[in-house]
């Protein structure tokens, strides 16, 4: 027997010290990503430099794109060749790549797209830290669509959440955003790779019927919503287009059937809320103090709270992992309980104006801690702005 | 064959022996009377068949604009892209299978203009992709607007006075930027266009056809060329078949000679085969994380 | 309650501060059991040219801010370091400094110890200067309980080419063996 060559893995089970780009790039492997196409963008860069070195080891491609455009394009051919495929970028490279993410909502493509978020807008600080860009991954691209993001806060999540992403993002095909900042991407921490068999990954549903007996509608949905998805060369003569369509992908260009596809692709994310929305709640049972935060924000508020804590403040801290769709029904029922809360972000209000839709008419105030991009808050600020408003 | 659908343009005629390379119940189609997108396509499915690759293995993808509708019509593995960005899309799909048979229809305003860069990149990078560009001289779809390939002097409703800028020269674009195959007809040419679309089909690494079609509609009407006819007939008139020309020398200009045939055929390793040495170099790299 | 502290290397390019921080932050953050650490660096135009800084912030329970404000240890290489850091090094913070480079004046009277040592000479009868960075943290090592040889030995010889390794031992020996 011939001895068999050491394959490099996909998934590099062990104890790590690295930095967030590199956990989300590991992350993105370990969930079966077999293809990057990207654009060199600070502070995100080492993302593809990762996958430039990696993805040739485990069997897939990294492409070095032309400018964003392309990037994000590629990333959905593949996807539709079969592939889980990623790319990564900061805002002004988000910017660019909005309209083609609006494609991969209509198109129903799996995607996940990094934003290892800088200060903007426009250059605005390439190497700070920001979390402006929230917004922008909830209404970037035109017209009325669901979309889902995710808010990693250590260098581990990095790692979990591209999982996450990669399974949200085939379970209920649509591209998934995984916001990161520069603080994140680029500070190393411990990071622990699970094994192969703790790695659960999610894959596209496959259409029922077989190839070529019947014409194959590529729209029809189940009843959870999301239809099968037929790829390139499976012999289904698939069709899809960025045109409002049909059951079977012909363009119909009238307002019911506008309607229909719009209701259903924003449904398909809207009624399953329940298995995207993640956060984590800490000290919250008593809490008359609320601080909302999500990314790195969250970890100083994390330590407001203890700070707060040591003073006989009521405080504690509702952390937001899944930032898109919007945790409205936990924030309402906090905003019951609560006398304030606190959001703090790396911007100027962006999730702020978010909360105060959700607790509209409830008992508690809500106010922003608010920082424009370039650095994090420390807990001892946070703190003392909570004082102001107590 | 595929059931026909109950549909008023076909529903008595005979059924025809293309019929099950299109959709069905796609047609009628979009395009008006006296295009050559329609004869156009119909090459593209006669040379799909010359060829004798896979049906399942191709796929067409197309962006937007009159041309990029062809995609849709067509009964194969069919991605209608966002305006510019087929071609990039074309990669990402085409790589993921080395037996893929990448074609990309679409017109000149979305592979030139909005899509140039991506253009002058996938040529550059020999991206495994057929390339069949319709050239009607402006945007068609959005009412005829002046565009890349418009030549000077040329009425379209953004150059009123006449179009004061010189125009893509599409065949040396592709050809400076690394295309290995790249030809040039009109599409009166149906014998010879379809050899070449054969033989761009069966081109290992990025192949570029430019197609000079008839608008009549939106470019035909404000030109004095009434009609599908009398564009065609201007074609003939105007056409010089010069295989292996230095396409630079292809240039199009107003009431010049149009310059036909095939200027590159060369062989290169494409972007599929470039990467898929890199999975034997990276074997005995240890991952740093 | 917090455990926090913090470290600053600072130097100039090309002396290697970067990898100080990772080694130093790895070997606590994977080695020293109920420890965490985060190691950030100067990033962009800030790590163009001169200055060079890494930070590693060490703590026994979840780090909540990861950067160094407030430096309990200051390991510092070049003049130019000195000066723009020394105003951040807390009250009674203790110095490591390469002597021969940096020129100390009041303001480092507020350090509680200073450390002093000819790393870059050091590392030079080792046939390269490229090896101050760990001559230095060998020093750093024997005089703190910031993290243990043995620990640091594992990680740097995971991180380091193999064709250094052997004379990175060697220069970490010369400043764990240095009297100041």
């Amino acid at each position: 027997m011939s001895k068999k060559t050491e394959e490099i893995p996909d998934i590099l089970t062990g104890e790590y010290f690295t930095t967030g780009n590199l956990a989300v790039a590991e992350g993105s492997l370990a969930a079966g990503c077999k293809y990057f196409g990207g654009y060199p963008i600070t502070p995100s860069s080492e993302v593809a430099e990762h996958m430039a070195e990696r993805l040739p080891q485990v069997g897939g491609h990294f492409v070095q794109f032309e400018d964003e455009l392309a990037s994000i394009a590629s990333v959905l051919g593949a996807s539709w060749g079969g592939w889980k495929s990623c790319t990564a970028t900061s805002g002004p490279g988000y910017s660019l790549m909005v309209e083609n993410i609006g494609l991969g909502v209509m198109m129903e493509t799996p995607c996940v797209i990094v934003n290892v978020q800088r200060g903007g807008p426009s250059t605005g600080l390439p190497t700070l830290v920001g979390q402006q860009d929230v917004q922008q991954a909830r209404w970037g691209s035109h017209g009325d669509y669901e979309i889902i993001a995710l808010s990693p806060n250590s260098v581990q999540e990095c790692f979990d959440l591209a999982i996450d992403a990669f399974n949200y993002a085939e379970k209920y095909r649509v591209p998934v955003t995984i916001l990161m900042d520069e603080t994140i991407g680029h500070m190393s921490e411990r990071l622990v790779i699970p094994k192969r068999s703790q790695v659960k990954r999610l894959n596209r549903k496959k259409p029922s019927d077989k190839p070529g007996q019947q014409i194959h509608l590529p729209y029809e949905a189940d009843k959870d919503l999301i239809p099968p998805m037929a790829v390139a060369g499976e012999g289904y003569r698939t069709i899809t287009t960025g045109l409002t369509h049909d059951a079977r992908g012909y363009p119909v260009i009238n307002a019911s059937a506008q309607k229909k596809i719009v209701k259903r692709l924003c449904n398909k994310i809207l009624l399953n809320k329940n298995d995207i929305i993640k956060f984590e709640e800490y000290l919250l049972e008593d809490a008359e103090y609320v601080l909302i935060s999500f990314g790195i924000s969250s970890r100083a508020a994390k330590g407001a709270v203890n700070l707060a804590r040591n003073k006989g403040i009521k405080a504690g801290l509702l952390r937001l992992i899944t930032i898109w769709p919007f945790a409205d029904e936990a924030i309402q029922e906090m905003a019951k309980k609560a006398k304030v809360i606190f959001v703090v972000e790396i911007n100027n209000g962006q999730i702020t104006r978010e909360v105060q839709r959700a607790a509209a008419k409830q008992k508690a105030d809500v106010y922003g801690i608010l920082k424009l991009g370039g650095s994090i808050h420390t807990p001892a600020e946070i703190l003392k702005e909570m004082e102001e408003k107590i | 064959m595929i059931k026909k659908e109950s549909n008023s343009m076909i529903l008595d005629a005979e059924a025809h022996p293309l019929d099950s390379y299109l959709r069905p119940g796609r047609i009628p189609h979009i395009w008006c009377s006296g295009c050559s997108l329609g004869s156009i396509t119909t090459v593209v499915i006669e040379a799909i068949i010359e060829s004798e690759i896979d049906p399942k293995n191709i796929a067409i993808v197309s962006g937007i604009g009159c041309t990029g509708r062809a995609a849709g019509y067509l009964n194969f593995d069919s991605f209608h892209t966002t305006h510019g960005r087929a071609l990039p899309f074309a990669i990402g799909l085409g790589i993921t299978d080395p037996n893929r048979k990448v074609i990309v229809i679409s017109g000149d305003g979305d592979i030139a203009s909005i899509g140039g860069n991506h253009l002058i990149h996938a040529a550059r990078r020999n991206a495994d992709i057929t390339v069949f560009c319709v050239n009607n001289f402006q945007y068609g779809m959005t009412g005829g607007q002046v565009g890349p390939t418009s030549y000077i002097g040329q009425y379209q409703t953004t150059s009123p006075y006449g179009n004061i800028e010189e125009p893509f020269n599409l065949p040396a674009l592709a050809a400076s930027c690394g295309a290995t195959y790249v030809s040039r007809w009109t599409a009166l040419d149906v014998r010879r266009m379809k050899e070449s679309f054969v033989e761009a089909l069966l081109h290992k690494g990025f192949s570029f056809v430019e197609i000079l079609g008839a608008c009549p509609t939106t470019y035909g009407r404000r030109n004095q060329l009434r009609d599908g006819l009398t564009i065609l007939e201007n074609f003939k008139n105007r056409t010089i078949l010069q295989h292996g020309i230095d396409p630079m020398k292809a240039q199009i200009q107003k009431d010049g000679p149009i310059i036909v045939g095939k200027f590159v055929e060369i062989q290169k390793p494409t972007l599929t085969d470039n990467l898929l040495r890199l999975h034997k170099m990276a074997k005995n790299v240890k991952p740093e994380l | 309650m917090s455990d926090r502290i913090e470290v600053r290397f600072a130097g100039f390019g090309g002396q290697g501060i970067a990898l100080m921080g990772r080694l130093v932050g790895e070997t606590i953050a994977l080695h020293e059991k109920g420890k965490t650490a985060i190691m950030t660096q100067s990033y962009g135009p800030e790590s163009r040219g001169g200055a060079s800084s890494s930070d590693v912030v060490i703590d026994t329970t979840e780090i909540d801010f990861p950067k160094a404000t407030h430096y309990d240890y200051f390991v510092c290489m070049s003049e130019e370091a000195y000066t723009k850091y020394i105003g951040r090094m807390k009250e009674r913070g203790v110095m490591f400094v390469e002597e021969d480079l940096v020129i100390l004046d009041a303001h480092a009277k507020k350090a509680s110890k200073i450390f002093k040592i000819p790393a870059t000479a050091l590392a030079e009868t080792l046939g390269s200067k490229l090896y101050a960075n760990i001559c230095m943290l060998g020093y750093v090592c024997a005089n703190t309980d910031l993290f243990k040889e043995k620990d640091f030995m594992k990680v740097m010889k995971d991180k380091v080419r193999a064709r250094f390794i052997e004379n990175n031992i060697k220069a970490f020996n010369l400043g764990k063996n240095h009297k100041g």
